[in-house]
């Protein structure tokens, strides 16, 4: 599995260009996030694709030929905090409920919503985590799951920063060396 | 100045140079073939939409410059995607135009509407769509730049036929190019370039692996310079052709799946492959476990997706070959290959000798005659525009191209249906040069309405199509790898002569070695188009071979004596 980072174009169209890329190079992308940054203008995308080194090397180097990606970059190896969202909404009666909240609190996870015979379950974490509470809780009867996909960062001073516009030179820099 | 879209189109097409348009009109379109008619540009009607990309394809190749083709929504975008697809694949700068049903009605399934950015999102290396004409001026520089930057491609623009007639404000100099801001990515390091000139002053059986990159980059100077201070014996691939003239002592000719078997043997035996502006594609390398096995590799290469993607290199240095090039050069230390040129020399033996085009004429016209003695005739300086198939390869093996942008043919995607068209486009940039076909009979079929086209535009072109009556090079794969069934290639043609003559082409039919010179050069005297029919032999195949898949040391020979070998006379 290998994690990449994308900046983007915040625009129309242009997950489909990054998942018909992926596509093309018949990469099977097992998440993909995407979200504004701090610049509007500009999207982050995490992609974490089931490939090894040579494949995620051939997608990096491929995202940035896009026009709309300003920077792709495999960070697989370097010291990556990473996240995933859930929330699992799973049957809860009032006789398993006290063992359900048990579990709960040992994960760290949170209850959002309580009905009567049922809970929402909130839980962020590595996948890791987000996986081991989905398995103590399927014997409960998980009823419906949505989960974000996975969210990365690299630690520390290792930044990785989209690249700043210049007001001189509004063309890529590639591009006017022709 | 207040212009409408479709004028602002046509402005921002002459600021940006062009001089043609290779296109078809339609509903979408009409606003800018109407401000097309009172502009200064030059519109070339052509009779399907695919021959205009090809068109413009030609022209980008002849000229270096871009071609522009153009085509109203539908279906006329979709005849499009052909040509598209065969610009891309062989890197070439083409800015494709089409017209839209208006932003109102999109997504609407209205009449010939139809999604032409997603169905060319792979096969572009941009597209886009332009629903406001205050955007078409800006839009149009940013495919120029797009299409012709880097390593170059197609760009389609999508333009609603609203935004074509709606009114706007034209500010050429307000209207530069946004791209977005890219990461500047350092070439490559020190380090690497230093491990590459360790390689190349090391190397006891070096060769050099020249692409089109080189033509691309404008590099032919720079590359020249660098061949002579290592002294290097280099290889071409097929686009390459002409990036290193073919007499020099040091051209050693095509390699891969067609070949010459001491090409490639020289190849596997290297200790170093020096890849320069090409990509190590599957007809270059035959099977990749066995290929050059005992070689480092250096890969000169613009493009990063493409390093390490088929042929694990050593030292990889990313950027426009003319640059790395000239930063090589000077560290050039070792320039004594006598040893391993002798050796090449070697392995060629008397394979010039055994080749066809020195047997007798024994009454048996092949295609190598001719397009030798085209070759001839023409003293190596004609543009030769070839279709795809057995006369494809023929014309690599036997005509000696010794100036860059003087063959154009479809590699990567191999499209037949190409060399017509896109010839076409080459007279059109080069009007001076003298312009040849080379065409097979099948792939002729596919795009000949293009005759009409010559005759419209008052062009001169001539046309020789290699005719055996097969679908030629898939007759020899079925002669090869299916047991002769022949299943489907046999090709019924029409008269082409007489079909030249319908279009009011001279028409000439040759089935004879005696005849195909003084054809020839009756055609040449001529000032007109001449459509030339040959005869040819009808199952004879092109040798060596490396069957797809094979090792490149594993080549098929010519037979020893073809004359026994191949059929009678058709």
């Amino acid at each position: 599995m290998q994690t990449l980072v994308a900046y983007v174009e915040n625009k129309p169209g242009v997950l489909n260009r990054v998942s018909s890329l992926a596509r093309r190079l018949a990469i099977n992308i097992d998440s993909l996030t995407v979200g504004p940054t701090e610049n509007e203008e500009i999207a982050r995308m995490t992609i974490v694709a089931h490939t090894d080194e040579r494949g995620a090397h051939r997608l990096e180097a491929s995202l940035e030929k896009l026009v709309d990606v300003l920077l792709a970059e495999n960070i697989s190896t370097r010291a990556l905090l990473e996240r995933d969202l859930a929330l699992i909404k799973v049957s809860a009666d009032q006789q398993n409920r006290p063992h359900l909240m048990e579990l709960i609190k040992v994960f760290r996870a949170r209850v959002v919503d309580v009905a009567p015979e049922s809970l929402i379950i909130e839980v962020s974490g590595t996948v890791d985590k987000i996986d081991g509470l989905l398995e103590v809780l399927r014997p409960f009867g998980v009823l419906e799951m949505a989960r974000t996909g996975r969210i990365s960062m690299t630690r520390g001073g290792d930044l990785l920063q989209p690249p700043a516009a210049s007001p001189e030179s509004p063309v890529s820099v590639e591009a006017e060396s022709k | 100045m207040k212009l409408t879209g479709a004028e602002i189109l046509c402005e921002s097409l002459m600021r940006l140079g062009v001089r043609e348009i290779f296109g078809y009109p339609g509903g979408a379109i009409l606003p800018v073939y109407d401000a097309l008619g009172k502009s200064k540009l030059h519109h070339v009607l052509v009779r399907h939409e695919q021959g205009a990309t090809h068109m413009a394809d030609g022209y980008a190749r002849a000229s270096g410059g871009i071609g522009v083709a153009m085509a109203t929504s539908g279906p006329g975008a979709t005849n499009m995607v052909t040509g598209i697809a065969t610009a891309m694949l062989d890197s070439s700068p083409v800015v494709c135009i089409t017209g839209q049903v208006s932003s109102k009605v999109l997504g609407t399934d209205a009449f010939q509407e139809i999604d032409i950015t997603g169905i060319t999102m792979p096969i572009t290396k941009h597209n886009v769509v332009v629903s406001k004409a205050e955007d078409i001026a800006r839009t149009m520089r940013e495919a120029f730049l797009i299409a012709a930057s880097g390593r170059p491609g197609p760009v389609l623009v999508d333009i609603t036929k609203d935004a074509q007639q709606a009114s706007a404000e034209f500010h050429w100099e307000a209207c530069e190019p946004k791209l977005p801001p890219k990461r500047v990515r350092k070439n490559h390091d020190q380090a690497e370039l230093d491990r590459a000139v360790e390689m190349l002053n090391t190397a006891k059986r070096p060769i050099i692996l020249a692409g089109h990159g080189i033509m691309v980059s404008g590099a032919m100077r720079a590359f020249e310079q660098f061949v002579r201070a290592g002294n290097y014996p280099v290889a071409m691939t097929l686009l390459g052709i002409g990036c290193f003239p073919a007499n020099d002592p040091l051209n050693l000719g095509m390699m891969g799946m067609h070949g010459e078997a001491w090409v490639n043997n020289a190849i596997q035996e290297a200790d170093l492959l020096i890849a320069v502006g090409m990509r190590f594609d599957d007809r270059v390398t035959g099977d990749l476990r066995t290929y050059a096995k005992n070689a480092r590799k250096i890969h000169v290469e613009i493009d990063r997706a493409e390093i390490n993607k088929n042929v694990k290199v050593d030292a990889a240095l990313v950027g426009d070959a003319r640059e790395v090039l000239e930063q090589l050069t000077p560290h050039i230390a070792t320039r004594d290959h006598s040893a391993w040129i002798g050796h090449i020399t070697e392995l060629k033996g008397d394979s010039a000798v055994r080749d066809i085009q020195s047997l007798p004429d024994s009454g048996h016209l092949y295609a190598a005659h001719v397009i030798n003695d085209l070759w001839k005739e023409t003293r190596g300086e004609a543009i030769i525009v070839t279709d795809v198939g057995q006369h494809q390869m023929w014309e690599a093996q036997y005509y000696h191209h010794n100036r860059p942008r003087t063959l154009i043919t479809s590699g990567g995607l191999g499209t037949m249906g190409f060399a017509l068209p896109a010839a076409i486009g080459a007279k059109f940039a080069k009007p001076n040069s003298e312009v040849w076909v080379v065409v097979g009979d099948g792939g002729f079929q596919m795009t000949m309405s293009e005759l009409a086209t010559i005759v419209q535009e008052k062009i001169n072109i001539k046309i020789a199509i290699i005719n055996n009556g097969y679908l030629g090079m898939v007759r020899q794969w079925q002669e090869f790898f299916y047991d002769k069934r022949y299943v489907a290639t046999p090709l019924v043609a029409p008269d082409f002569a007489a079909l030249a003559n319908a279009f009011g082409i001279r028409g000439e039919r040759i089935t004879k070695r005696a005849e195909v010179v003084p054809t020839i050069r009756s055609a040449r005297e001529s000032a007109e188009s001449v459509l030339i029919d040959f005869r040819v032999e009808q199952e004879d195949s092109v040798y060596p071979m490396v069957a797809a898949g094979s090792s490149l040391s594993d080549m098929i020979r010519r037979p020893n004596n073809p004359l026994v070998e191949t059929a009678t006379e058709p």
